[in-house]
This record gives structure tokens, sequence and C-alpha cells, in this order.
């Protein structure tokens, strides 16, 4: 019985921080979702972005010595001003081109970045810390890291923030507007290009606080655009255009990896958590091919 | 240039394995000066041909600047490479990655090559009166990239001497070419364990101690951290946490082989690449309690590791990482958490060693040097140990060669004779960086290589033993085994000692 | 003026369908072959052709491997890589479990083996479409990945999971005799005859019944449906096609470029760059194929060699950040100027050679 208890409050143990890592992702997902949703784009610079946005707010503190508020104010101004430029020198020129062609797009304007953060702040190792508190945290003897604690309430409230955004506020229903139809978004007078730039600014603000988030984490290097890839399953699990999907998609991802590396792990070899990821999306897919939220695809010839 | 200069061209570039670029430099320019000519005096012409299908004109300067930009940047590869040095040279090409997922680490690394030998050739004028020209080729830990830099380097300046990757993966993909180039590498500290048997991999040298007498060495201090001896492990729980890619399994089946002889439980945890989610791994570990914990680790794996480690409460001295989780790129972001981390190294960090200072003298007071916040990391330090390693095969070399100027064959007899005593060492202004060491011709990895484990106070690393020797009855016998099935499959057979 | 294709009349139905119709394509393409067979091996150096050219034309049969998939069938695939690996994992199982057959035989059952893996993996594209099926191929990347990584079978047993290609040699029949491609010369002929045997036979498949199948289904498979494409056998085909490319592409790049390879060496960053490729070089063109490879894997080399040559010393990393940067302005400046790959341009280059210099 006692063992039985014990096998329990492990199995709860794994969920919870599966639940909470999955919130990491989410946050990820969310800048995704974002700039998918407004444009059509799949950017697959979120990840370049996250970096950017993260190596940008501790170049900051580093060379100017502000303190962290600060910072995170002169980041978020670099992130509109890339948005501009992206929306100015790239997008701006392709418009009514393919998705497949706009996301070419977005891998250049990947490697751009990447190498031009790297220019910049140089691709060192640096510490992140603006007293987000880490370490863990014991209840009930279940360990729960308090980062993802954290990470967990920012992505609510991220959430909280941007379906407000989008529902109550003027751009934020120009938004949508653009998302639905850009023609007919343009004859009643909303501006596509505003549009893109607010989408692709405030896709940078929430690539900066995941940024953040994971830079407490792992410290702000090379390896952070590699989060990215975990993001993925977690798109398309919620679908590419729901904002509370990337949520959910996040939380299952998260739960399933991690239940499956040490349910299903050990009598496979383990380090299972990659793949697994992707094939748990795939067996959603194949049952809701446009994620679980997204907007049902309807054919017609 | 007349056309009689071009038929020899043709009839000396037909000899296979035959290419001269100076001719063709001459090609290149004057058909780059016709290519100019050509489109300033048909920029109507061109103009024309350029429309696109709406008619609409392009602009001409634009036209022409790309004309000559395209010109210029397409014949830029036929522009003379520097003149070949007349004077004594000893070419040491160094493959880097200052970029990447795992810049972090390659980067101290690659800045210890260069400022070593920036001092050498600042205080002695090179080795032996030759020059030391070093050549930075960055290829991002990607193992195509690494061998492209390998190829492109390799014929400059009268032939490469050694190489030093860095990289397990490029490693394996260099062995059987350095064979049919005749180049040594230097894998002091990684890449292929069983390369060790110098009679079948005559070419590449993994000084010190490889992964597998590293795992034993390891295993032999969490012994005397027991009680006494390794015997003592008996009934304990060892976990192995190992990035899984070819680097981290190359030691299991000799933790495995040991487990099974001094009685303990191995429990191996693989991290899926590149190691920046570990949450599972470390509930895994919180649950199961193993008495030591071993971590195969590199890049940003090693911090999130000892960041989870200290969530579990686990014990930090009984977390020992190998000597490539163990430098000040793993423990600095990690914080607190990392204070009281092992993990091995065979060569002494800080700056209190002459050779170091002799850089700082020689190079950073001079307003050289390359990266000055490095000097005297673990990493540095390691570059610099495996650098004197190599000078010392270059003098030797010189010695019994008699030329300045050796070639890479005659330096592999310097490294294989390489007698490094504490007096050398001391001479080379490197005892306690540069491991005391005998390599001889069957034996790569040389006689004496140990271990040393260090641990990190929060600010510094420091030793805490003195050398740990590997347990060589239990990894010669893998060596050799191993080296057999590789010369099997390559269908060779064993070169000879004399 | 040069390309101008008055006066060439087709009598047969045969002449009309030939391969490359046009005369001046016809040469071109002979002329092209000479150069390769002949030209270089004679005049490129060791280095150009151990470093450059050999793979090259290995990333480029696996980049027309792809293009059959994405651009011909309009599948998005990221599991490129995955099929490399089968292929390249398989053909050392072959080799060495059977010493005995050819080693050309070894490198076509690789391919058949990750043929057969791309139709498991193919399935789901039946629901799932577009940039979902990217991210689904994805699992097929890092199953694979792992799979070699874990199971000690394929590597037979290898400590660390990296395989060792035996030697390149071709027995003749009947004899003891043996010739082995040694040099990278040798080499490079033996990749470059694949190379071409398998562009030429994709090339007419593409102008079948299947390969119109595949362009049906990619511009609107409801209506391919329609007009009598089974959906299931057509893109499981493309899937099948495209993974063996890429399987022998894969085998290639273990037995004649590296000789060692592990599991990473066909890692996700492998699958984008071929995806890249295709994209740069054109989709749904075997020549964008050639052209996107040679742009991917010469450009970084070629940025590289400049500063350098022209007397600048950077240091190596900031040359690399110059790299990525100069590398994602051109990919944004081709999109812009051509979104449709530079094979377009070259197209549109031969439109123009018709009728230079009088165009109107």
């Amino acid at each position: 019985m006692q063992n039985f208890l014990g096998e329990f409050y492990f199995f709860i143990e794994v969920l919870i921080s599966g639940l909470l890592t999955g919130t990491l992702y989410s946050l990820i997902a969310l800048g995704f979702v974002l700039i998918f949703k407004a444009s059509g784009v799949f950017n697959f610079a979120q990840g370049a972005m996250m970096l950017f946005a993260a190596l940008s707010f501790v170049g900051i503190q580093e060379k100017l010595g502000v303190p962290w508020p600060v910072a995170f104010v002169l980041a978020v101004l670099i992130m509109v001003i890339l948005a501009y430029l992206v929306d100015k020198l790239v997008l701006g020129k392709l418009v009514n081109q393919e998705p497949i062609i706009l996301f070419m797009a977005t891998i250049g304007i990947t490697f751009f970045i990447d190498g031009f953060g790297q220019t910049v702040w140089g691709s060192d190792i640096k510490v992140l810390d603006i007293g987000i508190p880490t370490g863990p945290l014991f209840i009930f003897d279940i360990l729960i890291d308090k980062l993802e604690l954290v990470a967990g309430v920012v992505a609510g409230v991220m959430v909280a923030g941007l379906a407000i955004f989008f529902s109550k506020t003027k751009v934020g229903r120009a938004l949508r507007a653009v998302a639905d139809d850009h023609q007919a978004a343009l004859s009643v007078g909303i501006s596509l290009h505003h549009i893109w730039i607010i989408v692709w600014s405030v896709a940078g603000l929430v690539g900066l606080i995941a940024g953040i988030m994971w830079g407490t984490k792992l410290g702000v290097q090379f390896s952070l655009s590699l989060v990215a890839l975990k993001a993925l399953p977690v798109l398309i699990l919620g679908g590419f255009t729901s904002i509370p999907g990337a949520i959910v998609g996040g939380l299952i991802i998260g739960a399933g990896e991690k239940l499956a590396e040490i349910y299903i792990g050990p009598f496979i070899g383990g380090a299972i958590e990659n793949w697994f990821a992707y094939m748990l999306a795939m067996v959603f897919l194949l049952f809701r091919p446009q994620g679980l939220f997204g907007e049902k695809i309807i054919e017609r010839v | 240039m007349g056309l009689q200069d071009y038929g020899v061209l043709v009839r000396r570039n037909c000899e296979p394995g035959h290419f001269h670029i100076e001719p063709l430099l001459e090609i290149g320019k004057s058909l780059l000066f016709i290519y100019c000519l050509a489109t300033i005096y048909y920029l109507g012409g061109w103009n024309r041909f350029f429309r696109d299908s709406s008619g609409r004109k392009m602009m001409k300067f634009k036209n022409m600047f790309l004309s000559v930009v395209g010109a210029a940047v397409l014949a830029a590869p036929f522009t003379a490479p520097a003149p070949a040095a007349a004077e004594e040279s000893l070419y040491l090409p160094s493959l880097v990655y200052r970029t990447g997922p795992f810049a972090p680490g390659g980067v101290p690394f690659a800045d210890g090559f260069a400022d070593y030998w920036a001092m050498i050739n600042e205080r002695d004028g090179g080795v032996g009166g030759a020059k030391v020209i070093t050549d930075e080729c960055e290829f991002g830990y990607n193992t195509d990239r690494g061998v492209e830099c390998y190829e492109r380097t390799k014929n400059n300046n009268k032939g490469a001497l050694v190489y030093h990757p860095l990289s397990t993966g490029v490693t394996y993909a260099l062995a059987d070419r350095v064979v049919s180039d005749k180049i040594n590498i230097v894998s002091m500290g990684y890449g292929r364990s069983d390369a060790g048997d110098g009679a079948a991999f005559p070419y590449i040298f993994p000084m010190s101690t490889n992964y597998w007498g590293q795992a034993t060495a390891i295993l032999k201090y969490m012994g005397t951290m027991s009680g006494g001896t390794i015997e003592d492990l008996k009934g304990k729980k060892v976990a192995l946490v190992y990035l899984d890619i070819a680097y981290g399994k190359e030691p299991i089946p000799l933790f495995e082989a040991a487990a099974k002889k001094f009685g303990f439980e191995i429990q191996l945890y693989p991290v899926s690449f590149p190691g920046i989610e570990q949450k599972a791994t470390w509930l895994q570990i919180r649950r199961n309690r193993p008495d030591f914990i071993t971590m195969w680790g590199w890049g940003v794996m090693n911090q999130t590791a000892i960041k989870e480690a200290s969530n579990i409460n686990f014990p930090s001295d009984h977390f020992i990482g190998n000597w490539w989780s163990g430098a000040e790129v793993d423990t600095v972001p990690a914080g607190a958490a990392a204070k009281g981390y092992k993990s091995a190294a065979f060569s002494g960090s800080g700056k209190d060693f002459p050779v170091i200072q002799d850089i700082e003298k020689y190079v950073y007071a001079k307003g050289n040097g390359a990266g000055a916040d490095q000097v005297g990391t673990v990493l540095y330090n390691r570059a610099v140990a495996s650098q004197v390693l190599v000078h010392e095969g270059i003098l030797l070399a010189q010695k019994k060669f008699g030329v300045a100027s050796i070639t890479a064959e005659q330096l592999r007899w310097g490294l294989e004779n390489i007698d490094m005593t504490p007096e050398r060492a001391k001479a080379l202004g490197a005892q306690g960086i540069v491991p005391n060491i005998t390599v001889t011709c069957e034996n790569h990895v040389g006689v004496g290589g140990g271990v040393k484990i260090q641990q990190w106070d929060g600010s510094n690393w420091s030793m805490i033993t003195d050398w740990i020797q590997p347990i060589d009855e239990m990894v010669q016998p893998a060596i050799k085994a191993s080296a057999d099935k590789y010369l099997q499959e390559k269908g060779l057979t064993r070169a000879t000692c004399k | 003026m040069f390309y101008r294709e008055s006066g060439q009349f087709s009598s047969s139905y045969k002449q009309d369908q030939a391969i490359f119709p046009l005369r001046q394509d016809r040469i071109g393409l002979i002329l092209i072959l000479l150069v390769a067979f002949f030209g270089v091996p004679l005049v490129a150096s060791d280095y150009l052709i151990s470093a450059i050219f050999i793979p090259f034309l290995i990333l480029a049969l696996a980049a027309l491997g792809l293009n059959v998939l994405t651009g011909y069938a309009g599948q998005l695939s990221l599991g490129t890589g995955g099929f490399m690996a089968v292929g390249a994992f398989m053909a050392y199982k072959f080799a060495t479990g059977m010493p005995e057959m050819p080693i050309v035989l070894v490198l076509l059952m690789g391919g058949l083996m990750s043929a057969g893996v791309g139709i498991m993996f193919g399935i789901p594209s039946l629901r799932i479409k577009g940039f979902y099926l990217a991210v689904a191929t994805l699992a097929a990347q890092f199953f694979i990945e792992w799979l070699f990584i874990k199971v000690g079978w394929f590597t037979n047993y290898s400590a660390s999971g990296v395989i060792t290609a035996p030697p390149l040699a071709i027995g003749l029949p009947f004899t003891s005799l043996e010739y082995v491609f040694d040099t990278s010369a040798k080499k490079y002929i033996f990749t470059l005859c694949f190379v071409v045997v398998l562009a030429l036979a994709t090339k007419n498949l593409i102008r079948s019944h299947i390969g119109r199948g595949w362009m049906a289904i990619r511009d609107m498979d409801i209506a391919a449906e329609i007009i009598g494409f089974k959906p299931l056998q057509t893109k499981l085909s493309a899937f099948a096609v495209s993974s063996f490319l890429c399987g022998v592409a894969g085998a290639l790049w273990a037995f004649v470029h590296l000789g060692t390879v592990e599991p990473e060496a066909f890692g996700i960053n492998r699958s984008f760059s071929i995806l890249f490729m295709i994209i740069i070089g054109g989709l749904g063109s075997i020549m964008g194929a050639f052209i996107g490879a040679a742009f991917i894997t010469l450009l970084p080399i070629f940025l590289n060699n400049v500063p350098p040559m022209l007397g600048m010393n950077l240091a190596v990393d900031l040359v690399v950040h110059i790299e990525f940067m100069v590398f994602g302005i051109m990919i944004v400046f081709f999109l812009i100027v051509e979104p449709h790959g530079l094979a377009r341009l070259w197209s549109i280059g031969k439109e123009k050679l018709r009728t230079w210099p009088f165009p109107y």
C-alpha cells in the first residue's frame, strides 16, 4: 500500500512538472500563433526572434549597465524596430504570395537575425537573472520548479491579455479582420502594414518574455533558438490559429512527453521525449487534421 | 600571357592530381577585365537584355553596379593567395567552433590554442627557428563542415602537421583520411577511445587518457569517497547521465563491465540532444536515489543538469562530471546550484603557471590575444596543455631529423616519443597543466596519464585530488578489442611498431 | 538567337516525346556531362573534388528526392535527414551482413529500405496537409534518428553508435579481381554515375503518368481525385520515390563522402538545409535541385574563402556571422526578385536568349 501510494505520488509529481514544462513550451508557441493568425505566415523565425530578444535584453544590461526594466523597454523597442523592418523590407514586398514563399522568407529572416544578434552581442553564454525565483518547492513532498510555476502564471496572464486585446480593443478587432480576409479588411480602411507591424511587435514581445523565462533557465546562448523545435508539436496539436490551443497543446505535450519518458522510456531505451511529442501530435492530427482548436479547413474545388 | 601559356596550363593540369592555380588566376583576371569592359560597352544592349516582361526598364547604374560587383565576387577566389613564406615554418591549422550551439565551449579552447602559439612566436621566435603559422577554420561543430575545413587547409603552407578538431564526430570522420594523408590528430581527451591503439590508428593521438580510462578513474574516486577503494562501491548505485549521441554513449560498455566486476548497480539516463529539457530524467533520479551521479555532457546540457540536480537536493559533491562537463561555462550559468559540484580534469585551471603568465606577458600585454576573459579557464588551459604536448613533439622531431620545418610524418615520430617528465614540463613552463605521460608507438594514450578531480567552490575550480590512474587492465583490452573490430571492418592490418 | 527552336521539326511521335526535344538542350547537357565526367577530375584539385564536388552531388541527389515529394507532389516534408539515415544505416547492414553483395546493389538496397520507411511515414499525409504535415514529418526525423542511436543492431553494436563504411570496391564477376574506388577522383566518378542515372530516371518518371499524377495532386488534390488519380497510390508513390532517392543519397554520404557516419550527421539541420536547397533552387524542377544544392553548399565555403583572399583578416566567428546574414539577405532577396527559385531565373534567361537581341 505504501509502495502504491509512493508510486501515485510520483505519478502526480511527473504529471505536474510535465504540465508546467508544457506552459514553457506554450510561451514560444504563442508567438507562432499570433503571426499565423494575423497574416497566415508560418513564422520560422520565432525561435531566432526569441534568442535575439533575450540577447538584446541581456546585452543592453551588460553593456549599458542599466537596470532590467529599462533594458526590457529598450529590448521591446528593438523588437518593434525589427517588426518595422521585417514589414518594410520583406513582407511588404511579398504581398499576395503563396504561404510557402512567405515561410521561406521567414527562414531568411532567421538566418539574418541569428547572425546579426551574435555579431552585436557575441556568442558566449550570458547569465540572465532578474530575480525570477528559481529552485525547488516541495508541496507534500511533490517537487515543483518555481521557475515553471512563474512561467505558468505568466503564460496565463499573457493569454488573458491577448484574449482581451483581440476581442476588446480596436486594434485587436482590426487584427481579426485582417486574419479573416485581407482584401475586405483593406477595403474598410485597415492598413495592412500597420497591422503587420503590430503583430510582429507583439510576437516580438511574446518572444522576449519567453526568452527571459528560458534564459533564466538555460542562460542566454545560441541553444536557446533550438527550444523552438520543442514548440512545434505544441503548435500543431493546438492548431495554428488558436491562442488557447497553444496553452492546451502545451499542457498535453508537456505532460505526455514526461509521462512517456518515465513510463515508456525505460523499456525502449529512453530519451524518447523529442520524437514522442511529435508522434503524440501526429496521432491527434489523424483525428483532427486542423489541430485541437484550429479553424476547420474547408476545401472546395 | 600568350596563347602558348594557355596550352601549358591545360597540359599541366591534365596530369591527374595536379592543379596549378597561378595561370588560372591570370585567365581569371583577364576574363574579369574583358567582362567589365564588355559590361560597360554593351550597357545599352544589356539593358534591353535585362528588361523584364512588363517592359519595365531597369536602372542603368544599378545594372552596371550589379554586374561589376558580381564579376568582382566571382573573380575573388582567383585573386592571388598570400605568397608562400620562404622562411622555415610550421603549419598548425585549427578547426574551431566559435559559433553555434557549442560555441561557449569552443571559444575558450580556440583562444588557448591561438594565444599559445602567438606567445611562442613572440617569445622564442617560433619553434627551433621555424615560425608557427596558425590558421583558424570555423566549422560550427558541424561534421561535414569540419571535413571541408580539413580538406581546405591540409595542403596549405607546405602541409598541415596536426589537427585537433575538438569534436568526436569530426575525429571519427577524419580517422580514415588522416591515414592516407599522413597527418596527425591530437584528440586530447575526446574522440575515439579505441584510437589509443597506435598500431591500429597510427596518426591519432588521444593523449593523456581516453573516455574509458576516465570512466574507471571516476569510479575509483567514488570508491575513495565511499570509504577506500573501488571495491567499496559494492552494492552502491551509480547513475550515468549522458548526452544521447556518439560522445555520450562511448563510456557505457566500460561502466557496465565495471558494474559487473565490482558489484555496483549502474543506472543509465540518456538525455535527448541537446539537453535543454531534462525534467523527466531528474525526477527518475530523485525516485531511484543513486549514491553517485556521473555525467557525460557537453554544452547547454551541463548547466541544466547541475541546476536540476540541485533542485532534487542531490548532494552536489556526489555529482561528478567528466572533463567536458567541468568548466566555467557550465558552472557559472548554473549559479549557486553548482557550488560543490565536481568534475574530472587533467589540466589545472587558473593563471599560476609560467606558461600562462608568459601568454599574458608576451601576448596580452602587447594588446594582442584572442580573448582576455578566457585566460586561465579550464578549457583554455586544456588547449594550452594539448599544445604544450604538440610543442614537445615538434622539438623532439626537429632534434631527431635535424630540420626546422618538419613534416607531419616526422612530427608523428616526435609525438610517439614524448616523455613528459616533470622536469620537461617545468622547462616548458607547464608543470601542473600538462599531464606527465610517456607516449609510445603502441600506446598513443600515453603511460602515466590520469585524471584529477576538481571541485567548484562558487567562483573557482580547484583540484582536490592527486592523479588517479585508470584501471588499465580493464581499459587496454577494451581498446584492443575495439581497434581489432575497426581493422576488420575496414579490411586493414595492424601497422608495425619498430 | 542562341536558343531558337525554329527549324527543328519532329517527324515522329518518338522524337516528339524525347526527353530533351531541343537540340540546344541536348548539346548543353552533353557539354555539362563531358565537363562533369572528364573536365572536373582532370583539372580540379583534390580539395575541390573531395570537399566540394562530392558532397554537392550527394546533397543534390537528396534535394532531388525532396523535390519529388515537395516540389512535384506538394507534400511538405522535414524528414529528409531521417530518410537519408535509413539509407545509410541499412546499406551498412547489408554491406556487413552480406559482404559478397556488390556495392552498387548495397547502396540501392539502402534506398529501397528507405522507400519502405518513407511509405510508412507517408500514410498520415492522406489526412494531414500543408504545414501540419511538415511538422508531422518531423516525427519521422526524430524517431529515425533516435532509433539508430538506440538500437545497437543497426550499428553492429558499436559502442558509440558510429558506423564505419567498408571500402568501396567493385568485384568483377567470376574472378577475384576488384576495382577499388580509393582516390577522391574515383569516388567522384562513382558518385556522379549514381547521380546522373538517378536524375535522368527521375526526369523521365516525372514526364510519365505517375509524375502527372503527383502534379495533379499538388495543384488540387480533390480535383485530381475526381479526374481519376487515386490519392493513396499517388501520394505514397511520391513518398516512396522521394525516400528512395534520399536513401541512396544518405548511403553515398556514409560510404563515399565521410566513410564513417553517426546518426547526428542526418539530424534536423540536414533536413532543413535540403529544404532550403529546393526552395532556393526552385520547387518542381530537376535543375532547381542542382542549382539549390550548389548554392547552399558553395555559398558558405565561398563566403569563408573570400575575406582572406581579399586580404581582410576577419575573425572566423565574425565571418560566420556575416555568412549567416548574407545568407538570410540572399534568401529574402531571391524571393522578392523571383519567388519561384533560381531555376525560374534560368528559364527566364532561356526565354530571353531565344529572342535576343531583338526582343520585339
